[in-house]
């Protein structure tokens, strides 16, 4: 299965290379934003089943991204990306795609 | 109700990069297993050994408070904030990432490899400004006691971080006994065997073993050997 994965973050250098490890693994594609107009519009014009979440995006506009996400597709997963390079983001991919396939996994999702 | 997660050192991640020998504690890169993410808000531990003139290039990190303390050998630390240094053994490293922060880490000698703990809490909260930290430590000062190297606090001993979590090391000789006391009784403890073996709440350790508990607040410990130990008070939930 392929899973497609739309990244939002405000830090352009940190984006960019998550954005190409993700399209560099096998079954993954990616899609990234630094603004969230740009985002939702991705959001809309694409069948995204992840939604990563970086740095610098502030509470207020997470709140509004998340409840906006949620409601345009309830099977959304979205994950807060920590680390800011590839030493966690696999894991967290596969997580994701663990807590879709309705597994055990616990997400730690938690700020 | 006391938990317990038990590491055993041959059960670790195992990533041979040639310049680069990893054993993770918990998933990392490509090393993955659903049941070791993370222990509270401890959420890497590698322990690295990186061949003479060899590191990590200059990468990006954000939102995690990396810890790095250096058992053996010398490591040359550049970073976007303006700091050029060597970390070495008796020093302790913190970067806050916050919102994002780019570094490299290289093993300053041609001839030596350096080992390395790289030790990544989540922060207890995001977006911080990034900063840096480093000190050296009076290593006789862990002789048959625990030597605290990080807190929360900045007026504290050791580094700080933002996270409500506390580190300590300690030397003991053979046979000797001692007690940790959580700082915050709803916190666990990670118990890392740097060298030598100890008993922990009655579990033997031996070398590059982790052991977590949750659930008590006084931990004893015996040195079954010369013992060269250090704890992760941390956060079981978080904020």
């Amino acid at each position: 299965m392929h899973t497609q994965v739309l990244i939002i973050g405000r830090n352009e250098k940190i984006v960019s290379i998550l954005e190409k490890a993700i399209n560099q693994y096998e079954h993954f594609s990616a899609l990234s934003s630094l603004e969230d107009e740009k985002a939702i519009e991705l959001f809309h014009q694409h069948d995204f089943t992840i939604v990563l979440l970086s740095s610098g995006i502030d509470a207020a506009d997470e709140r509004k991204l998340r409840t906006l996400f949620h409601h345009q597709n309830k099977n959304i997963v979205i994950i807060q990306h920590y680390g800011g390079g590839t030493g966690l983001l696999e894991s967290e991919l596969r997580l994701a795609i663990d807590l879709l396939n309705y597994t055990n996994i616990k997400m730690i999702d938690p700020l | 109700m006391t938990n317990s997660i038990l590491h055993k050192a041959d059960t670790r991640g195992t990533v041979n990069h040639g310049w680069l020998q990893a054993k993770h504690s918990f998933s990392f890169g490509s090393y993955y297993n659903p049941e070791r993410i993370h222990f509270g808000v401890l959420r890497v531990f590698n322990d690295d050994i990186i061949a003479g003139g060899k590191g990590f290039g200059l990468h990006p990190h954000d939102n995690m408070e990396i810890i790095s303390i250096p058992l053996a050998g010398d490591l040359q630390h550049k970073d976007n904030m303006g700091n050029t240094t060597i970390i070495r053994h008796g020093d302790v490293q913190v970067m806050s990432a916050g919102t994002g922060v780019m570094h490299s880490e290289v093993n300053a000698n041609m001839d030596e490899a350096v080992n390395l703990l790289q030790i990544w809490l989540y922060p207890n909260q995001k977006n911080v400004m990034p900063r840096y930290q480093q000190i050296t430590l009076d290593v006789s000062e862990r002789k048959n006691k625990l030597q605290q190297i990080l807190s929360p606090n900045i007026d504290d001993a050791g580094v700080w971080i933002h996270q409500n979590a506390w580190f300590h090391m300690g030397n003991f000789d053979a046979h000797q006994t001692f007690e940790y006391t959580l700082k915050n009784k709803k916190n666990g403890l990670y118990i890392f065997v740097i060298e030598g073996a100890v008993t922990a709440n009655g579990q033997a350790l031996q070398r590059r073993d982790g052991y977590g508990l949750e659930g008590i607040e006084h931990i004893p410990f015996t040195a079954t050997s010369d013992v060269q130990i250090l704890l992760l008070e941390v956060p079981m939930e978080m904020i």
